[in-house]
């Protein structure tokens, strides 16, 4: 029944997909697809917008309006979008070097200013297209093709950076845990404002085979089990015993104003100031004729 | 009748955006342009439109190539350093064959430059700034009037051709006001929607016309857009004959309309057996320059193209027959020059003047040089 689902928005004619045995990602457009078949709109409204990379090939695959954009730049051409036509459900669909590198300023600036768009960041920390070279948000000391000794700088944490940023729907998934992940897309969609969903997947062919995990789905599946660690555990849990970890759950999902509800206010506004004048108008006209009563 | 104005050139392309029908914009501040975001931030609202200032040049091309694609007529404006950001998104948007308007006020460069004067040192990156084989569309106005009316056309040119234009104007157009006439009626174009039911609808197919159709996002026709090479449907493909049919329409839609997109000022050429080449300002001070030598009976004329990109080649060979000389006036270290001889050379001499100081060339510096050099 799910995989009716999920072919009912699919390009069948596209597959197979460019993704490597093991890879996350198809998992996540499949949640992806659930939460908008539960979500309701119809395939016309659904605009599916990524940037450059694997991720980056995700809107093909979806029977909707798709754009696949250059790197780093989904968020704008989304902004675009969603701005002119506010009717329409956008979803952002970008890796982690996408989102947290070369598309960093975006995505802050979508977040600040709450634009109702659905952000889903594949994040397998590592440039897999390529060929693996480090990302943003490559755990620290993992191997790497441009980390060959180990990658020296701390990753980034998407969440937190959405959280700090302003985004009203924050959230973190894994492919783990895919009923979870079907379910907080949907409610990332629902929330009126800028939903980010961080959700861990893994590489097994760039990031497996050089970090001792294999090129074994299964293999890189359980390390996804052990990085990943529920808001619940993680309480009981001290900062040591997180590092290297990525704590999952929903992080905010709170209702505020969102950028296009703002668009439509304004325009009420702009209306109202129009009729105001057309009264002054008329009520010049009104006192002149008065005037010329009294002569 | 039409009404007068006194406008500057920044709000000349405000305005003039607007009665395209214009309806979005996302820009970024940057000098000499700002005014030209400024003044949309406040008349879009006004007519059902929406402005966004973006977080960087980059956004605000994104910003435009997604509004568009929603059916709104989009524009952005910047000058030197911001549009050698937007090139990657603007080569996108030629990509992908979707219209928009960006606005170039030219300053002083390389680099940051010079923020407040002027330069025609972006000749070159609007017609090549981004990698890849492409033609572009750019138009440069020579005063306000001429900046309101090639603001519409390049309005028309973008939904005509379902291609980005680039719309030159420089620190000394952008700043100066002048009196124009708003025309009563302007001639406007809007883009062709597929004729056609979704199922059978190609946004890229070449084989009923070099402009295929683009529909809009949102009313039923779902379909791909990428930044790869693609065939007809939208979708990537790396087949060299798919390639060639696709990426030689993209050229050929615009080298084969050349005629609908080139125009050129002839200012007192008729008799003339001297010319000079200029573009927008330079142009003003290039007819001074022709008038007062022809008081002196030096017969000499100004060939001015209002459309800098695609390049009037057929026109400048015509001139090239009928001249002694060409004078070549550019502020900047020789640009234009290298497109002028390229098809003037071969029938008569070229010559080149200029500098790129961020001052003006005045009448006289151009009328001593040609008369060292006649």
């Amino acid at each position: 029944m799910k995989t009716e689902i999920v072919k009912k928005y699919l390009r069948m004619d596209k597959m197979p997909t460019v993704w490597c045995p093991g890879c996350g990602h198809g998992i996540i457009m499949g949640s992806m697809l659930r939460a908008l078949e539960l979500y309701g709109c119809t395939k016309d409204d659904i605009v599916i917008v990524s940037g450059i990379g694997c991720s980056g090939r995700t809107p093909g695959y979806i029977d909707a309006n798709t754009l696949h954009t250059t790197h780093g730049r989904a968020i704008p051409f989304a902004t675009g979008i969603k701005i002119m036509n506010p009717k329409l459900t956008v979803i952002a669909a970008m890796g982690d070097g996408d989102c947290a590198a070369i598309g960093g300023n975006h995505f802050i600036h979508a977040a600040r200013r709450n634009v109702n768009i659905t952000a889903i960041v594949f994040n397998n920390g590592i440039y897999g297209m390529t060929g693996g070279q480090v990302s943003p948000t490559t755990p620290y000391e993992a191997f790497a093709s441009t980390a060959p000794y180990g990658q020296l700088e701390p990753p980034f944490d998407v969440v937190k950076l959405a959280l700090g940023a302003g985004a009203s729907y924050v959230a973190r998934s894994s492919i783990d845990d895919i009923p979870k992940l079907d379910e907080i897309i949907l409610n990332g969609i629902k929330n009126s404002g800028f939903a980010v969903i961080d959700v861990i997947t893994p590489c097994p062919i760039a990031y497996g085979r050089r970090n001792k995990l294999t090129d074994d789905p299964m293999e890189n599946l359980k390390w996804i089990r052990d990085i990943t660690i529920t808001q619940k555990k993680a309480e009981k849990m001290g900062e040591e015993e997180l590092k290297g970890k990525w704590v999952t759950g929903v992080f905010r999902d709170k209702e505020q104003m969102d950028l296009t509800s703002l668009y439509l206010e304004l325009e009420e506004r702009m209306k109202e100031l129009k009729d105001e004048k057309k009264e002054e108008k008329v009520e010049k006209i009104d006192e002149k004729t008065d005037e010329e009563k009294r002569e | 009748m039409p009404k007068r104005r006194i406008i500057s050139g920044n709000h000349a392309v405000a305005e003039a955006a607007i009665r395209a029908g214009c309806r979005f914009f996302a820009g970024y501040p940057i000098t000499p342009s700002s005014e030209i975001a400024e003044k949309m931030s406040e008349l879009l609202p006004k007519y059902g439109g929406r402005f966004i200032q973006m977080e960087d040049e980059l956004a605000s091309m994104g910003a435009i190539v997604g509004a568009s694609l929603t059916g709104a007529k989009s524009l952005t404006a910047t000058s030197g350093p911001g549009f050698s950001l937007k090139q990657e998104n603007l080569g996108f948007a030629i990509m992908a064959e979707v219209p928009c308007v960006i606005a170039n006020v030219q300053r002083g460069g390389p680099s940051t430059g010079m923020p407040t004067y002027p330069g025609q040192q972006d000749l070159m990156q609007a017609r090549w700034g981004r990698h890849g084989d492409q033609e572009i569309i750019a138009l440069f106005p020579d005063s306000i009037q001429e900046t309101y009316e090639l603001t519409i056309r390049s309005f028309n040119l973008s939904e005509k051709y379902r291609t980005p234009v680039v719309l030159m104007t420089d620190e000394v157009i952008s700043h100066m006001s002048e009196a124009i006439n708003i025309p009563d009626e302007v001639e406007i174009i809007n883009r062709a929607e597929p004729d056609v039911p979704p199922e059978e609808y190609y946004p890229f197919d070449g084989s009923k016309g070099m402009i295929p159709p683009l529909a809009t996002y949102g009313t039923g026709y779902r379909y791909h857009i990428t930044g790869l090479v693609h065939d007809k449907t939208g979708f990537p493909t790396n087949d060299p004959k798919i390639v060639n049919e696709q990426l030689l329409r993209k050229v050929e839609k615009i080298r084969k309309n050349r005629d609908d997109m080139v125009e050129v000022e002839e200012f007192q050429l008729d008799d003339a057996e001297y010319a000079i080449f200029a573009l927008g300002s330079v142009g003003r001070a290039a007819k001074q320059t022709a008038l007062d030598l022809r008081e002196e009976g030096i017969p000499i004329g100004v060939f001015r193209p209002r459309t800098l990109w695609p390049f009037a080649d057929k026109e400048v060979i015509e001139l090239a027959k009928n001249v002694k000389k060409i004078f070549v006036v550019e502020l900047n270290y020789g640009q234009i020059i290298s497109e002028v001889e390229r098809f003037a050379s071969k029938y008569t001499d070229v010559l080149w003047f200029g500098r790129a100081d961020g001052r003006l060339i005045p009448p006289r510096e151009i009328k001593s040089f040609i008369k060292e050099n006649i």
